[in-house]
C-alpha cells in the first residue's frame, strides 16, 4: 500500500477558486442563451475577486506544500493579488469590447481564468517542473487568446508567431531544467540552491542557467528575445494585449526573480553580467524603436519592452532592495499600462480601432476626463513625479546605485529621458491641436471600461503620492535571499 | 547491454532510419519512421527505461505518427520523382551530416578509456511500477496541473480551428 | 527483460503468420495474370484518380484532439499499474484528473468539433 501524500489545501485555494470558476464558465456557456452571455463576465469577475480576497486573507502564512513544490508565502500571495487585479481589470475592459469584435465570450473568459491559474502556479512554484507547467498553462491560454479575434487576420498572425516562438523558448527553458537536473540531481529550488552553495558550479550548471535566462527573457520580452512583441501586441485583441503586457510579464518576472534572486542568489556574480547587458539592450532597443512608432499599440509594445529593461535593472541590483523595487515597479507598471490600454480601447469603436497616434489629436479637448486619464498614464510611464512611475523608477535606480551599479542607473535615467519624447507626443497630440481628430463612441455606454480606467488612474496617482504603504508591502513580500 | 544485442538492434535501426530519409514516397517514409520509433523503444527497454519505452510507442508511434500521416494526406504529397530532389539541399544535408559524424568521432576520442564497471541499479529501477509510485504521490501537484494544461489545449484547439457557424 | 519475451514472441508470430499467408496464397492459388486484374479495385469501375485522396483540413481538429486524449492515456497507464496499491486516494486523484478532461470532452462534443460536417 502506498501512503497518500499530504495535501495542503490552503496553498492551492487561490488557484483552485480560479480553476473552478473557469470550468463553470466553460460549462455554463454551453447551455446559455447568447444574450445572457454578459453574466459570464461577472462570474469571471467574481472568481478573480474571490481569489484575490482569499490571497489577502492568507497573508502572513509561510508554508511549503507538496513536498517542497509549492510555497504559500508572502511572495506568492503578493503576486496572486497582482494577477487577480489584472484579471478583474481585464474583464472590466472586455465586457463591452467583446461584443464589438465577435469573440466568443465563454471561451475567452474561461481561458483568461486558466491563464491566471498558470500565473498563480508560476509565482508559487518552488520546483522547476511546476514552474514549467504553470508557464505552459499560462502561455497556451494566452496564445489562443491572442488569436481569438478570428475575423482579423493580424490576430491569427499574432497567435501563430507567438506560439511558434513561444514553443521554441519553452524548449530552451526545458533544456535548461534538464541541464540543471543533470548538474544538481534535483529540480527543486531549495535543493538546487544547496547544491550551488556546497558543491560548486559546473559548466553544466552555468549552461543551464543561461538557457533559463533565454526562456524567461522571451516571456518578459527582453531584447534580444523581444522580436515577437510588437506584432503580437498589435495583432491581439486590445484587452488581451493589456493582459499580456501586464499579467504575463508579471508572472514571468515572478518566477524569474524567485529562481534567480533566491535560488541562484549565491551565484549572483555568475549571472549579473548577462543580465546587465540584457537590461541595457532591452531598455535601449525598446525606447529607441518606440520613437518611430505610429501605431499606439506598437508603441506601447515597445514601451513594455523598455519597462522590462528597467525591471531587469532591479534584478541585477538584486538583494532585498532590488527585489522589493522589482515587486513595487511591477505593480506600478501594471496599473499605468492597464490604464493606457484602457484608454486605447475607449478611443476605438466598432469597425474603427483608431490605433494611430494621430487619432489622438484634439482628444483631450473634447473628452476631458479621458484626456486627463491618458495624460496621467503617459506621464507616469515617462516617470514624472509625483506619479507611481516616478516612485517605481526611483526605487529601482536607487537600488542599483546602492548595489554599486552606477552606470546601469545612469543608462536607465538616460533611457527614461528618451522615452519622454514618445509618451509626451501623445499628450501633445491630445491638447495642442484641434482640427481633425476622431469622434468616439459614448463613454456612458461603457461604464465598466470607464471604471477600469478611473481605477487605474486613481491608483497611479495615489500610489505615487503615498508610496510608503505599497513599498513596505513589497519589501515584506520579498523574502531575503538565502 | 552487451555488444551482440547492441549491434543486433543498431544495424536495423540505422537501416530503417536511413529509409525514412531516402524513400521517395512520403507515406513509406512515415511507416519507416514508425519502425524506427519501435526499435528505439526497444533500446529504452534495454536501458531500463520502461516508461520511456511505453511513451515512445503510445505517444510517438501512436499519436504523433497519426498527425504526420494526416499532414501528408492533407498536403497530398505525391511520390517524389528522383530528378526533382533538389541538389543543393542534398549537398547541404551531406555537409551537415558530415560535420555531425566528425563531431561524434572527436567526442568518442575524449571518452574515458578503460572499462568502467556497470553500477548495480536498485531493484525495480526504471520500471513503470517505480515511476507510478512517485508520480501519483510526490508528483501529485504537477499531475493535476497537467489536466488543466490539457484542457486549455483542447479548448484552444477547438476555438482556433473550428469554424463558427 | 524477461517480461518482454511474450511481446517478442507475439511480434515474431504475427510477422510469421502474415508472411506465411502471402506466400501460401501465392503458392496455392491459381496464377492467371491479366492487365485488368492488376488494377486497383474500385467497385467494378475503371479506377479514377489516385488512391490517396486529399484529406480535408477539417479532420485536423480530430487529429489534434486525438493527441491530447492520447496524453491522457499516457497517465492512465502508469496509474493502472499501481491502482491497487494507491487505494482510494489514487482513485480520487485520477477522478479529478479525468473529470477536468471530461469537461473538455463535453465542451468538444457540444461544440460539434468531432462532427464530420
Amino acid at each position: 500500500m502506498i501512503t497518500p501524500p499530504p495535501v495542503n489545501w490552503l496553498s492551492l485555494l487561490p488557484g483552485l477558486i480560479l480553476t473552478v470558476t473557469g470550468l463553470l464558465i466553460l460549462f455554463w456557456d454551453l447551455w446559455m442563451k447568447p444574450e445572457e452571455r454578459r453574466l459570464l463576465a461577472w462570474l469571471g469577475f467574481i472568481g478573480f475577486v474571490a481569489a484575490g480576497i482569499v490571497s489577502v486573507l492568507l497573508w502572513g502564512r509561510n508554508e511549503s506544500a507538496f513536498n517542497g513544490m509549492l510555497a504559500l508565502d508572502a511572495y506568492a500571495l503578493f503576486f496572486n493579488v497582482i494577477f487577480c487585479v489584472v484579471g478583474a481589470m481585464t474583464i472590466l475592459m472586455s465586457v463591452h469590447y467583446l461584443e464589438t469584435v465577435e469573440i466568443q465570450p465563454g471561451e475567452y473568459y474561461a481561458l483568461l481564468l486558466f491563464a491566471t491559474v498558470g500565473m498563480v502556479v508560476m509565482a508559487a512554484a518552488t520546483d522547476l517542473i511546476v514552474i514549467f507547467l504553470g508557464l505552459e498553462t499560462m502561455s497556451i491560454a494566452v496564445y489562443v487568446l491572442a488569436g481569438m479575434w478570428i475575423r482579423r487576420l493580424q490576430s491569427s498572425e499574432a497567435a501563430l508567431k507567438y506560439f511558434l516562438l513561444g514553443a521554441f523558448a519553452s524548449g530552451f527553458f526545458l533544456y535548461g531544467i534538464a541541464l540543471l537536473y543533470g548538474a544538481t540531481g534535483s529540480v527543486q529550488l531549495d535543493k538546487i540552491a544547496t547544491a550551488a552553495t556546497t558543491g560548486g558550479v559546473s559548466s553544466l550548471f552555468l549552461v543551464g542557467i543561461a538557457l533559463l535566462i533565454v526562456g524567461f527573457g522571451f516571456k518578459v520580452a527582453a531584447a534580444p528575445f523581444h522580436v515577437w512583441t510588437p506584432d503580437v501586441y498589435e495583432g491581439a485583441p486590445t484587452t488581451v494585449t493589456a493582459f499580456m503586457a501586464v499579467g504575463v510579464k508579471a508572472a514571468a518576472f515572478a518566477a524569474f526573480a524567485r529562481v534567480f534572486l533566491h535560488t541562484f542568489g549565491s551565484l549572483h556574480a555568475e549571472w549579473e553580467g548577462i543580465l546587465w547587458v540584457l537590461a541595457v539592450l532591452t531598455m535601449t532597443v525598446g525606447n529607441i524603436t518606440a520613437l518611430v512608432q505610429r501605431n499606439i499599440k506598437r508603441m506601447l509594445a515597445y514601451s513594455s519592452i523598455a519597462h522590462a529593461g528597467y525591471l531587469l535593472i532591479a534584478m541585477v541590483a538584486g538583494r532585498d532592495l532590488g527585489g522589493a523595487a522589482l515587486l513595487y515597479y511591477l505593480v506600478a507598471y501594471g496599473v499605468m499600462t492597464l490604464g493606457a490600454f484602457g484608454v486605447v480601447l475607449a478611443v476605438g469603436r466598432q469597425g474603427e480601432p483608431n490605433e494611430e497616434v494621430s487619432d489622438y489629436i484634439g482628444l483631450g479637448l473634447r473628452y476631458p476626463v479621458l484626456g486627463a486619464a491618458m495624460t496621467v498614464f503617459m506621464l507616469s510611464l515617462t516617470g514624472v513625479p509625483p506619479l507611481v512611475g516616478f516612485t517605481g523608477k526611483f526605487y529601482i535606480f536607487s537600488a542599483a546605485v546602492q548595489a554599486g551599479y552606477i552606470w546601469l542607473a545612469v543608462l536607465g535615467v538616460l533611457n527614461s529621458v528618451i522615452s519622454a519624447y514618445y509618451y509626451i507626443r501623445v499628450v501633445v497630440n491630445m491638447y495642442m491641436y484641434e482640427e481633425g481628430g476622431k469622434t468616439i463612441e459614448a463613454l456612458s455606454a461603457r461604464p465598466a471600461l470607464v471604471t477600469a480606467i478611473l481605477l487605474a488612474a486613481v491608483a497611479t496617482v495615489f500610489m505615487g503620492v503615498f508610496p510608503s504603504a505599497s513599498i513596505s508591502l513589497a519589501k515584506e513580500s520579498f523574502l531575503p535571499p538565502g | 547491454m552487451d555488444h551482440v544485442t547492441f549491434f543486433a538492434l543498431a544495424l536495423p535501426l540505422i537501416v530503417v532510419a536511413t529509409m525514412v530519409v531516402v524513400h521517395p514516397s512520403p507515406v513509406y517514409s512515415a511507416l519507416f519512421l514508425v519502425m524506427t520509433l519501435f526499435l528505439l523503444a526497444v533500446y529504452f527497454l534495454f536501458l531500463d527505461a520502461h516508461m520511456v519505452a511505453a511513451l515512445q510507442i503510445i505517444v510517438y508511434a501512436g499519436a504523433i505518427m497519426v498527425l504526420f500521416l494526416f499532414v501528408i494526406m492533407l498536403l497530398n504529397l505525391q511520390t517524389e520523382p528522383r530528378e526533382q530532389q533538389r541538389r543543393g539541399l542534398r549537398r547541404a544535408a551531406l555537409i551537415g551530416g558530415g560535420i555531425l559524424v566528425l563531431e561524434l568521432f572527436l567526442l568518442l576520442r575524449r571518452l574515458p578509456t578503460g572499462d568502467t564497471p556497470e553500477q548495480a541499479l536498485p531493484a525495480g529501477f526504471g520500471t513503470v511500477q517505480a515511476l507510478s509510485e512517485r508520480l501519483f504521490t510526490d508528483f501529485l501537484l504537477p499531475f493535476e496541473i497537467t489536466s488543466i494544461l490539457l484542457l486549455v489545449a483542447m479548448v484552444g484547439a477547438v476555438v482556433l480551428a473550428k469554424r463558427q457557424g | 527483460m524477461e517480461q518482454y519475451v511474450p511481446v517478442l514472441i507475439a511480434l515474431i508470430l504475427g510477422g510469421l503468420i502474415a508472411t506465411a499467408m502471402v506466400f501460401a496464397s501465392a503458392i496455392l492459388g491459381p496464377q492467371k495474370h491479366a492487365p485488368v486484374k492488376e488494377e486497383p479495385f474500385e467497385c467494378g469501375n475503371p479506377p479514377s484518380g489516385s488512391a490517396w485522396g486529399r484529406f480535408s483540413v477539417k479532420f485536423y481538429l480530430a487529429a489534434i484532439l486525438f493527441i491530447i486524449f492520447d496524453i491522457e492515456v499516457v497517465f492512465l497507464y502508469p496509474w493502472a499499474v499501481v491502482f491497487r496499491q494507491l487505494g482510494l486516494f489514487g482513485f480520487i486523484e485520477m477522478l479529478v484528473f479525468v473529470l477536468i478532461l471530461a469537461v473538455g470532452l463535453v465542451y468538444i462534443i457540444k461544440k460539434g468539433a468531432l462532427e464530420p460536417a
